[in-house]
């Protein structure tokens, strides 16, 4: 830069000479407002994850509003498992059944996720190294890289006719289908987030155990789970979060049937029987639902209520996973306190 | 190192997505300005015959390009009320806040034409010993406060095939043009018993009936495959069943019978009355036969 502007003065009588005298000035202006405009651009992608989930928010609930103020029924919506939204004689709206099966899912999905995501993590960091680690974790990261449908389908053609056969059930679209789908599909997270939590155990730790004598079985059960312990947590509840919200391998996995699969009889929870959960709820049936507008009189004709309904389903769907996500998030910032 | 050819790969992902919309997009902008286009979405149980029309239309008339999309008759219904297609397929009739939605949209009046017709099939597993139901007997397994659970209730003993005695209920989604139309002929109106497995698709109703040997299903008759069997149909208990065909709906003997749609916002004008007045043509109407249903002309003249 320096350069030019020495020599464009001795130069002035070339022709080239001024516009690179121009190139210097212009260059500097470009610069300084690249500059600028790069740094706006930053923020604005900085803040722009905070305008999305407000502008997802609102949207979402501006089109379930009109339900919530007109016919929301809350003992009738959250604890009748009736789901008629489109019936001629007696629309009901009740979402217990459809919340079972979401909640039926996830349990599952955890009881898959949670020993697998962490026993995997466990066995990367603390029982191999150097390029069969790296390996390792660049197929666990893999399997997140599946789509959902692919895992589906797998649930579909893979699953279904196993559990026929060894359960000798009329039909293998269940709870244990998707509920192990799911959980599969869940490892990666659950098995990245509960690495970076063990390798946060400082390693003065495990100096100590090893001084101590401890054998590595007793350094993991001992040292390094007990100290890494809410870091695990929080894996397992992303993992669940991610449950949670899964549509398209649910909709193909659990036969989508409003059934509440819990009751009072041993096991209590039900694993071979089918159900429906929310996302899948929403899923299936927007698509074909006219969004209807209010009629002159202001009033919404009733049919226009589904599509309403299908977005309040999806304001409690928002609810649950901002919970765990939040559970997750405290128990997190409660680690880096302690530490 | 990992990380960079990650990047790299996931950079020249995306260089190449946009690469492949934005040729994508020039090229229908090219066909756009040579053809017209009529594009029509919707019913499930019609999209393979709308698709089969599309093809055949366009080797009769090269200059109009016809773009079909499934979805569901609701969303052809949708489509159509925003003004997104020309033509709606649907297997059920458009409801009057639905007409009345799509005339303030777009102040024109839907417009609706009978193109062929469908005998809702009853299905079940093909090693199923069940041959034949009548309406009352769908509308106990189907129907909410229904007393048939278990096939030995309707006298179909299933000990030959694995012995699995509960009835597994496939049904459609609760906005589908079929699930409306079963509900209104079958149930009379009245709601359906919870715990249905409900599929999503026509097709998807069929493969699991044919996974699925405790199971029953409706679906089209379009849409039969090796694996599942048509259960005959009486209108009432003790009468005569009758299959699913072409000669029994001519006949008006099978009890399901349906009528399947095309809608258009106002009259067709133009290339759309031209495709229409085709798809009603003999030429047009063979088609509906070879997708396995029932001809318009065939249906009005028994």
């Amino acid at each position: 830069m320096s350069n030019t502007q020495d020599e464009s003065p001795k130069g002035s009588t070339e022709n080239a000479a001024p516009p690179g005298h121009q190139v210097g000035s212009v260059g500097r202006i470009c610069r300084a407002l690249s500059e600028r405009t790069v740094t706006a651009l930053i923020f604005l992608c900085g803040v722009s994850a905070i305008i999305f989930v407000f502008s997802i928010f609102y949207f979402v609930f501006r089109e379930g509003y009109p339900f919530i103020r007109d016919s929301l029924d809350l003992k009738g919506f959250f604890l009748s498992e009736e789901w008629y939204p489109t019936s001629e004689t007696n629309k009901r709206y009740g979402i217990l059944a459809l919340l079972a099966g979401s909640a039926s899912v996830t349990l599952v999905a955890t009881l898959v996720a949670g020993p697998f995501g962490l026993g995997c993590a466990i066995f990367i960091s603390q029982f191999c190294d150097g390029k069969f680690r790296e390996t390792l974790k660049i197929l666990v990261e893999l399997l997140a890289a599946i789509p959902s449908v692919v895992w589906g389908f797998i649930g579909l053609a893979v699953m279904n006719p196993l559990i026929i056969r060894f359960a000798e059930v009329p039909i293998g679209l269940c709870v244990l289908n998707a509920g192990v789908i799911v959980g599969l599909m869940c490892v990666p997270i659950t098995v990245s987030i509960a690495e970076d939590a063990i390798r946060a155990v400082p390693d003065t730790y495990l100096e100590a155990a090893e001084a101590m004598g401890a054998t590595r079985w007793q350094t993991i059960h001992r040292v390094i789970l007990p100290a890494a312990k809410s870091g695990l947590l929080a894996a397992v509840l992303l993992g669940v979060a991610r449950a949670v919200g899964e549509t398209m391998a649910v909709l193909m996995c659990t036969g989508h049937t409003i059934n509440i699969p819990f009751d009072g009889r041993l096991p209590f929870l039900h694993v071979f029987e089918s159900v429906r959960t929310l996302t899948a709820t929403i899923a299936a049936e927007l698509g074909e639902v006219p969004r209807l507008d209010p009629l002159p009189d202001g009033n919404y004709p009733v049919e226009a209520r589904h599509w309403q309904v299908l977005f309040v389903l999806g304001i409690v769907l928002f609810a649950i996973t901002f919970l765990i996500n939040l559970i997750a998030d405290l128990i997190v910032k409660g680690i880096r306190k302690k530490a | 190192m990992n990380r960079r050819v990650s990047g790299f790969l996931r950079l020249s992902a995306v260089v190449g997505s946009v690469v492949l919309i934005v040729g994508c997009g020039g090229a229908k902008e090219e066909a756009k300005e040579k053809k017209l286009v009529i594009s029509n979405s919707g019913s499930d149980t019609m999209v393979n015959l709308a698709q089969m029309w599309a093809e055949e239309y366009e080797k009769v008339e090269p200059g109009v390009s016809v773009e079909v999309g499934g979805g569901g008759s609701g969303v052809g219904i949708r489509d159509l009320m925003q003004g997104l297609v020309s033509v709606a397929n649907a297997s059920r009739k458009m409801k009057d806040s639905e007409r009345e939605q799509a005339k303030r949209n777009t102040g024109k009046e839907p417009v609706e034409c009978i193109v062929g017709y469908d005998a809702m099939a009853i299905y079940a597993h093909k090693d199923n010993p069940v041959t034949e139901l009548s309406i009352e007997d769908l509308a106990a397994i189907y129907g909410e406060g229904g007393a048939v659970d278990k096939w030995s209730q309707i006298g179909v003993d299933m000990s030959s095939i694995g012995g699995q005695d509960e009835i597994v209920r496939v049904s459609r989604q609760n906005s589908s043009g079929t699930y409306f139309f079963f509900r209104e002929h079958v149930l009379n109106k009245k709601d359906y018993k919870l715990g249905s497995r409900d599929m999503s698709g026509s097709k998807d109703v069929v493969e699991l009936v044919g996974k699925t040997p405790g199971a029953i299903g409706y679906s089209g008759m379009g849409y039969k495959t090796d694996a599942v069997k048509f259960v005959k149909i009486a209108p009432k208990r003790g009468e005569t069943a009758h299959e699913p065909s072409l000669a029994n709906v001519v006949a008006g003997k099978y009890s399901l019978a349906r009528p399947l749609h095309m809608y258009t916002l106002g009259r067709p004008e133009g290339h759309v009355k031209a495709y229409m007045d085709w798809i009603l043509s003999p030429a047009g109407q063979k088609i509906v036969e070879e997708a396995g249903y029932v001809p318009v002309a065939a249906a009005d003249g028994k």
